[in-house]
C-alpha cells in the first residue's frame, strides 16, 4: 500500500541523542516549533473554552438547556451510529484483502480509497445533491415515492460515510501488512475455520489499531461541516447537527452558548488524541 | 490475480465488499459530478469558468492554500526534527498535538480562530495596532489553511527523520565538515523530497477546505470568497452545473496533487533507501 502518509505513525523510538546540533541551536529550534504550535494550536482551545465559560457555570449550563441543541447532539449521535459501523465494517474488508492477498489493481484500490480524504467536503456533500436533489438524477423518481433523502438524515449519514470513509482501512491495512499473515496461516493450517480464525487470531492482533480507527472516524463524523453543510438544509430542530447548530449560534451572536457547544466537541477533539497516544504505545508495545 | 496457493479465505468476500462499498458511495457519486458539469456541453463549463468571480475564488483559493503550505513547509520541518531529534519536557504533548487539526472539527476551529484574529481578538487588537487585518482578509483564509495543514508536513517528515541514518552525519563530520556544512549538503537533500511531499498534501487538503475558512474569510464576492464557498451558493441558486463546473476543476487538482506527492514520495524513498 502506498502510505502516502502515514496517520497513525507506529514507531515509538525515542529520539537519538541530539549530539550534533549546538545548545543555542537547539533551543532555537524547539523554542521556534513550541512558539508555532502554541500559536496554531493551544490558543484557539483555550479561547473556546475561555469564551465557553464566559458567563461562569451557569452560563455554559444554560447552553444545553435549550431544545435546538439537544436535538442537534441527538441527531448526531444518530449520524455517527449509522456510520461509525458502516465504515468499520468496509475497513475491516478492505485491509483484509490490501494486507493479506496481491491482486492486480491492488495499488490502484488503495489509492481510490484515499481519495475520499483529498476531495473536498463541499464536493462530498454536492455530489448527492446531484444524485438525490430536487434536479437531481435520482430527484424526481424520489420525489414521486414520498422519499427524502436531501435535507433528510439519510443525505447526512451518506455525506458522512464519504468524508469518514477511509480511516479505519488507512490505520489498519499498513498495521496488518506489517504484521504479516503467519498466525492466520497457521490457524487455518491447523483446522480454525474463516470466523474462529478472525475472531482468535486476527482481531486480537489489530484491536488497538481498529480501536484507534474508529476513534478517528467517530470525531470526525461527530464534526464533519462542509459535507453536512451541504445536503442538510439548515432546518432547525430537524436536520441540524453539533456543528452546523454552531454556525447557527455564532452566526446568531449567541457567542456563550456556540463557544460551550463547540467546547463538547473540542473535549471529544482532546480525548480522542489522547486515546490516540495510549493506542499508538500499546501497538508499538505489542 | 490471487494465487491458487492460498491458505487465507475471504479474498472474494472482502475484495468484492470493498469494491461494492466504494462503487456505490464514493465512485458513483463523484462520476455524476463530471455528468453534471459536461451537461451543458464545453462552451457551458468554459463561461462558467471564465466569470470573474470564480477566477477571483479559484485564484484565492489556490493562492492562499499555496502560502499557507509554504508556512507549513518552514514550520513543519523545525517541529519535525525537534519531536525526531531532542529531547525536552512536553515533547510528548507536543507531538500529540501536532494531529489537533486532525481531530478538532473544521467549524470548531473555524469560530475560535476568528475570535482569537477579530479586530477585538486577542491577536487581532495586537494586528490591528500595527494596522494589519487578518480576520476577513486573505491572511486570515492563510491563517486557517496552514492551521488544517500542518500535520501533515509533520507526519510526513517524522519517520523520515527517524530513519535518517546518523552515520551518513558522523561521516560527513569524520571528513571535515562542520555542522551547517553538514546539514545543507547532507541533511536537506535527504529530506527534501519528502518536505516537497508533505507540503503537497497540505496543500491538496487546504485548497478544499471549509468549515474553518468561512468564519475567518468574511465571504465577500471578488475578495474574500473561497472556491468551495462559491460552490455551496451555486448550489443554494439552483445552479447544478455551474456548481459542478467548479467541483470539476477542484476535483482534477485533487488527482493532480495526490499523484504529485505520490510521485514525490518515491523519489524521496529512492533517495533515502527507505523500503
Amino acid at each position: 500500500m502506498p502510505a502516502i502518509i502515514d496517520l497513525a505513525p507506529t514507531h515509538t523510538a525515542r529520539p537519538r541523542k541530539a549530539t550534533s546540533d549546538s545548545l543555542p541551536a537547539r533551543i532555537l529550534i524547539i523554542g521556534t516549533a513550541v512558539g508555532f504550535m502554541g500559536l496554531m494550536f493551544v490558543l484557539p482551545l483555550i479561547i473556546i473554552f475561555q469564551e465557553a465559560f464566559r458567563k461562569g457555570w451557569e452560563g455554559f449550563a444554560e447552553a444545553f438547556d435549550d431544545r435546538a441543541t439537544t436535538h442537534a447532539i441527538w441527531l448526531t449521535l444518530k449520524v455517527a451510529a449509522i456510520t461509525v459501523p458502516l465504515n468499520t465494517l468496509f475497513g475491516l474488508a478492505a485491509a483484509w484483502c490490501l494486507s493479506r492477498f496481491r491482486f492486480r489493481g491492488r495499488r490502484l484500490l488503495s489509492s481510490l480509497i484515499e481519495l475520499p480524504l483529498w476531495v473536498s467536503p463541499v464536493i462530498a456533500g454536492m455530489v448527492y445533491v446531484l444524485l438525490f436533489g430536487a434536479q437531481g438524477l435520482f430527484g424526481p423518481s424520489l420525489k414521486e415515492h414520498g422519499i427524502k433523502i436531501i435535507f433528510a438524515l439519510p443525505g447526512i449519514v451518506l455525506s458522512t460515510i464519504f468524508v469518514t470513509f477511509t480511516f479505519v482501512a488507512r490505520v489498519l491495512a499498513p498495521q496488518m501488512e506489517a504484521q504479516g499473515q503467519a498466525e492466520e496461516e497457521a490457524a487455518m493450517t491447523l483446522g480454525a475455520n474463516g470466523w474462529q480464525m478472525f475472531w482468535r487470531v486476527t482481531l486480537p492482533k489489530i484491536k488497538w489499531g481498529l480501536l484507534y480507527g474508529i476513534i478517528l472516524c467517530n470525531a470526525r463524523s461527530m464534526g464533519e461541516f462542509g459535507a453536512v453543510s451541504v445536503v442538510s438544509g439548515h432546518i432547525r430542530n430537524k436536520t441540524n447537527t453539533v456543528p452546523l447548530h454552531i454556525e447557527v449560534l455564532y452566526n446568531e451572536y449567541q457567542f456563550v452558548p456556540a463557544f460551550a457547544v463547540a467546547s463538547v466537541l473540542a473535549l471529544l477533539a482532546l480525548v480522542t488524541l489522547i486515546l490516540k497516544t495510549l493506542t499508538t504505545t500499546q501497538r508499538g508495545a505489542a | 490475480m490471487a494465487s491458487p496457493r492460498h491458505v487465507l479465505p475471504g479474498f472474494r468476500l472482502s475484495l468484492g465488499f470493498t469494491i461494492t462499498y466504494l462503487s456505490l458511495l464514493v465512485l458513483f457519486p463523484l462520476s455524476m459530478l463530471l455528468w453534471k458539469a459536461t451537461s451543458g456541453g464545453w462552451d457551458h463549463m468554459i463561461s462558467t469558468l471564465t466569470q470573474a468571480r470564480v477566477l477571483a475564488s479559484l485564484k484565492l483559493s489556490f493562492g492562499a492554500s499555496f502560502a499557507a503550505a509554504l508556512v507549513n513547509a518552514v514550520f513543519g520541518l523545525i517541529t519535525a526534527w525537534a519531536l525526531e531529534r531532542y529531547t525536552f519536557p512536553g515533547r510528548r504533548l507536543l507531538d500529540a498535538m501536532v494531529d489537533l487539526p486532525f481531530a478538532l472539527p473544521t467549524a470548531v476551529a473555524g469560530i475560535a480562530l476568528v475570535t482569537l484574529y477579530a479586530p477585538n481578538g486577542w491577536i487581532g487588537a495586537w494586528l490591528a495596532k500595527h494596522d494589519i487585518k487578518a480576520a476577513y482578509a486573505p491572511l486570515g483564509i492563510t491563517i486557517a489553511l496552514a492551521f488544517v495543514g500542518f500535520p501533515f508536513v509533520v507526519r510526513t517528515l517524522q519517520p523520515v527523520i527517524a530513519d535518517l541514518s546518523m552515520d551518513v552525519e558522523e561521516a560527513a563530520a569524520c571528513l571535515g565538515a562542520n555542522r551547517w556544512q553538514t546539514l545543507t549538503r547532507v541533511v536537506f537533500p535527504a529530506l527534501l523530497p519528502s518536505t516537497l511531499a508533505g507540503t503537497t498534501l497540505a496543500f491538496g487538503r487546504a485548497v478544499g477546505e471549509y468549515g474553518s475558512v468561512v468564519f475567518i474569510s468574511g465571504n465577500l464576492p471578488f475578495k474574500t470568497e473561497i472556491a468551495p464557498l462559491l460552490i455551496t451558493m451555486r448550489l443554494e441558486e439552483y445552479d447544478y452545473s455551474g456548481a459542478a463546473t467548479i467541483g470539476v476543476v477542484m476535483l482534477a487538482a485533487s488527482f493532480l496533487i495526490l499523484l504529485a506527492s505520490n510521485l514525490l514520495t518515491q523519489w524521496s524513498r529512492k533517495r533515502t533507501g527507505r523500503a
